[in-house]
């Protein structure tokens, strides 16, 4: 009996499994992106790369924590330019991801599907993330 | 009520796992990420420019402890689950699947603990 079902789910793990040479739809290579698409997997990567950001932040908290000598220590690391250009790249990401996180929630209210109303969202985002970085790295 | 077959059940198909909870708590800390983002931005402009005293005046400040404790809370928890959607969809080897969504959970758990501590430690400080 045991050994009947163990056959039965085998048969139905080989009937479920998708043949290798078949088309699978959209594909990646074939498929050119829209917009929204673009940015969608923008978002992904941004969260991604936010994410490991974080283990910078717990760096610098820790350094403020350990006093005047490892403070100078981050600062001055934060001089070199590569630096900053890691800081002006989360920056940009953190705004972007902010950006269209907002979006994700009006989706989420049910709203704002129809076509032109993604483009014009995806131009809005885009203008407002970038102007919000250069908000930040000028005046902040 | 429960609407659920025993079999479903046994083999922790759907709703029997925590998808809704997982979906709704990503969306509560983003919300609430979208005003706290402004004290990440502060601490980290201050960090590249502040001096040490200066940083430390900002940090103890009682709104600013609290909304930057409560950013890092948020973003470590919003940042966990944003990476186990990732794991889920990316790595299809179930025990490879469950051991990474784990690790990135303790990591997480370990670091916004790390970062707690050290605000506790600028508070003695200040």
């Amino acid at each position: 009996m045991n050994r009947l079902l163990i056959d039965h789910n085998h048969l139905l793990d080989k009937a479920m499994a998708v043949p290798s040479n078949r088309p699978t739809s959209p594909h990646l290579h074939s498929y050119k992106l829209p917009l929204t698409g673009i940015i969608s997997i923008t978002h992904r990567m941004t969260g991604v790369l936010l994410s490991i950001g974080l283990v910078c932040f717990v760096v610098i908290m820790s350094a403020i924590a350990g006093g005047q000598q490892s403070y100078d220590n981050i600062q001055s690391l934060a001089a070199f330019w590569p630096i900053k250009l890691i800081y002006w790249g989360f920056s940009y990401a953190l705004v972007f991801h902010l950006c269209h996180g907002v979006r994700h929630l009006i989706w989420d209210a049910g709203k704002g599907f129809d076509r032109e109303t993604m483009d014009r969202y995806a131009l809005i985002e885009m203008g407002i993330s970038l102007a919000m970085t250069i908000n930040i790295l000028l005046f902040i | 009520m429960d609407y659920r077959s025993s079999l479903a059940k046994v083999r922790g198909l759907g709703s029997a796992k925590s998808g809704a909870s997982h979906w709704w708590m990503q969306r509560v800390t983003a919300v609430v990420l979208i005003p706290l983002s402004y004290w990440l931005i502060t601490f980290l402009s201050l960090s590249f420019h502040a001096p040490y005293q200066h940083i430390i005046a900002w940090l103890i400040v009682p709104v600013n402890t609290v909304c930057i404790i409560a950013w890092m809370l948020a973003a470590f928890y919003h940042a966990a689950l944003g990476l186990q959607v990732v794991i889920e969809d990316y790595v299809a080897a179930e025990g490879v699947k469950i051991i990474a969504v784990w690790t990135v959970n303790i990591s997480f758990f370990m670091l916004v603990l790390v970062a707690l501590v050290a605000v506790f430690r600028i508070l003695l400080i200040g």
